[in-house]
């Protein structure tokens, strides 16, 4: 094909129509999160839905999170044992893998496995719905599509990543754990007590609000992209690849500013 | 009779639409990104008739179904159904009116995920008004209706195109539902499966006294709709004896440029001298 024909095909769009579509995308998934929540306030609530997302989301992405908590949590003490070597300070291992998994590495790379396996599911699943008129099938036959799809989905992620970010946490103290014990030589007991003693109250706190708001963003992320799906099996596969690109981004980047407010707001060390 | 009805012949005198009617379009206008779909749409269905309506490709057929059914909004105009005026109400309120619609979608839109029987039973399963076996029999009686008793248990992947929708008009009828809007019910399909839905839409139409508006391409099948009646007794479709097609609540709407250029009945139809209505029925 001509570069002719190719610049012939690609749609030009003016920049306050751009603007115009942010907007109205920004204003559609406002729309769709807020009713994400003011659901759970309304009959019916679909308790099946929300256990079987559950057991999708939760148990689905259990594999992934174990071997991604276990191996983090082991190369985070094998990367920092040369330096705190150089200081004669190999004992502080469990000290830097507890706080590092607990505070940050748990909460943000759970939330990003858990996206990347879950977010693009649901912009799939919804897609795919959409564009063989299903969700306008369910309108038709008196469903509300958001409280029966989304609503579930919000729910069963948020509810899991909370417990799936403790377990990883966990598998990164015992990943960290085996490398200070095998490879490095160091006691076990004097690993695990200055894991347990160094954790404070604010550090379990923003470890344990993180993956609360990152479930949020991962199922209504994934859901908006999906609902908004359109051009057939083509918008399904961009609106997948779309939903992870945009929920791994805003994981990480609201990570930073909610660790800025926390950190205010708790008055943390 | 080719002039489109006028808004002031249907428009509710009181603002409430009577109880003679099942769906109302006053006056309706619509716009996809500058191209006018729908301009100025007027018609009305009485209760217990079927309205076919015809349009090239584009027309806006299928866009007047999901008017009714409040799936979109018209730009301008009112929408009567069931005498509730559906351009005014909220989403919530709408799925309460939607429960006394049946739709069959151009292609099914059966949930991929649950089987024959579960699809069927979704509306009463939502309503959680019946127990499970009373929700079974129904389902049953009306897989029965459509000739699909045996695949309570199959997924709509494992059905052809036609049983396809006969189980989306199952899914539609199970309710008894007071108006059903039927998109393109026989499109894509072979003759003889053609007829079999075509006779299932009879039968619901002689049978239940079901309103109903549907959007077809085959004119054939629209006038296959208005030369028979359902025969009770024979469990089938009879053609009507010569000179008693005025029994048969039947009518014919024809789109052209979002515009109603022709409503009436087959007879007026056939009769009908604009070279448009006479090009698209040869």
């Amino acid at each position: 094909m001509a570069a002719g024909d190719l610049l012939s095909k690609i749609e030009l769009i003016s920049p306050s129509d751009f603007a115009k579509e942010k907007v109205r995308a920004i204003q559609e998934y406002s729309l769709l999160a807020s009713q994400s929540l003011s659901n759970l306030f309304k009959r019916p609530l679909y308790m099946a839905d929300i256990l079987q997302q559950a057991d999708l989301i939760g148990f689905g992405s259990l594999p992934i999170v174990l071997l991604t908590g276990f191996f983090t949590g082991a190369v985070l003490a094998l990367n920092t044992a040369a330096s705190l070597g150089r200081f004669g300070a190999l004992s502080l291992i469990g000290q830097l893998v507890s706080i590092s998994m607990v505070r940050e590495l748990g909460p943000v790379l759970t939330g990003l496995m858990v996206a990347g396996r879950n977010s693009s599911g649901m912009a799939s699943e919804l897609g795919s719905m959409v564009v063989t008129e299903q969700i306008d099938a369910m309108r038709a036959l008196g469903t509300d599509p958001t409280k029966k799809l989304v609503t579930p989905r919000v729910t069963a992620t948020v509810f899991m990543l909370f417990f799936l970010t403790i377990i990883s946490d966990l598998l990164g103290l015992i990943g960290g754990s085996m490398v200070a014990t095998l490879l490095l030589g160091l006691d076990s007991h004097e690993y695990w007590s200055s894991t347990y003693q160094t954790l404070v109250f604010q550090d379990v706190f923003m470890g344990l609000i993180k993956p609360v708001i990152f479930g949020f963003i991962i199922s209504t992320v994934g859901c908006y992209y999906g609902m908004s799906a359109r051009g057939g099996t083509q918008g399904v596969g961009k609106a997948t690849t779309e939903a992870v690109v945009a929920s791994s981004v805003l994981i990480i980047g609201v990570d930073f500013f909610l660790t800025r407010l926390l950190i205010v707001l708790l008055g943390f060390r | 009779m080719t002039t489109p009805l006028q808004p002031a012949a249907i428009s509710p005198a009181s603002g409430q639409e009577p109880s003679g009617r099942a769906i109302v379009f006053e006056n309706v206008s619509l716009t996809f990104e500058a191209k006018p779909v729908l301009d100025g749409v007027s018609f009305c269905l009485p209760r217990g008739e079927t309205k076919a309506l015809f349009g090239v490709a584009g027309s806006g057929k299928s866009t007047i179904l999901k008017l009714a059914l409040g799936l979109m909004k018209p730009d301008s105009g009112h929408i009567y159904v069931l005498g509730e005026d559906v351009t005014q109400m909220r989403e919530d309120d709408l799925f309460e009116l939607r429960r006394q619609i049946g739709m069959v979608f151009q292609e099914s839109a059966l949930f991929d995920s649950l089987t024959v029987r579960d699809n069927v039973a979704y509306r009463l399963e939502e309503e959680h008004a019946l127990p499970e076996k009373e929700i079974d029999a129904r389902v049953h009686e009306a897989l029965t209706f459509v000739e699909l008793g045996h695949t309570m248990e199959m997924y709509p992947s494992e059905l052809s195109g036609g049983m396809r929708r006969r189980v989306a008009i199952a899914r539609a009828i199970i309710t008894q539902p007071e108006v059903l809007l039927y998109d393109s019910p026989t499109g894509g399909l072979d003759p003889v499966t053609s007829t079999t839905i075509v006779e299932l839409i009879v039968k619901q139409r002689d049978v239940y006294k079901t309103s109903s508006l549907l959007v077809t391409h085959r004119l054939q099948d629209a006038f296959t709709m208005a030369n028979h009646y359902f025969d009770r007794t024979s469990n089938r479709m009879q053609p009507l004896a010569q000179g008693s097609k005025a029994d048969v609540p039947m009518t014919f709407l024809i789109l052209r440029d979002g515009k109603v250029i022709f409503d009436g009945d087959a007879q007026a139809l056939a009769q009908s001298e604009d070279e448009y209505i006479r090009e698209y029925i040869s």
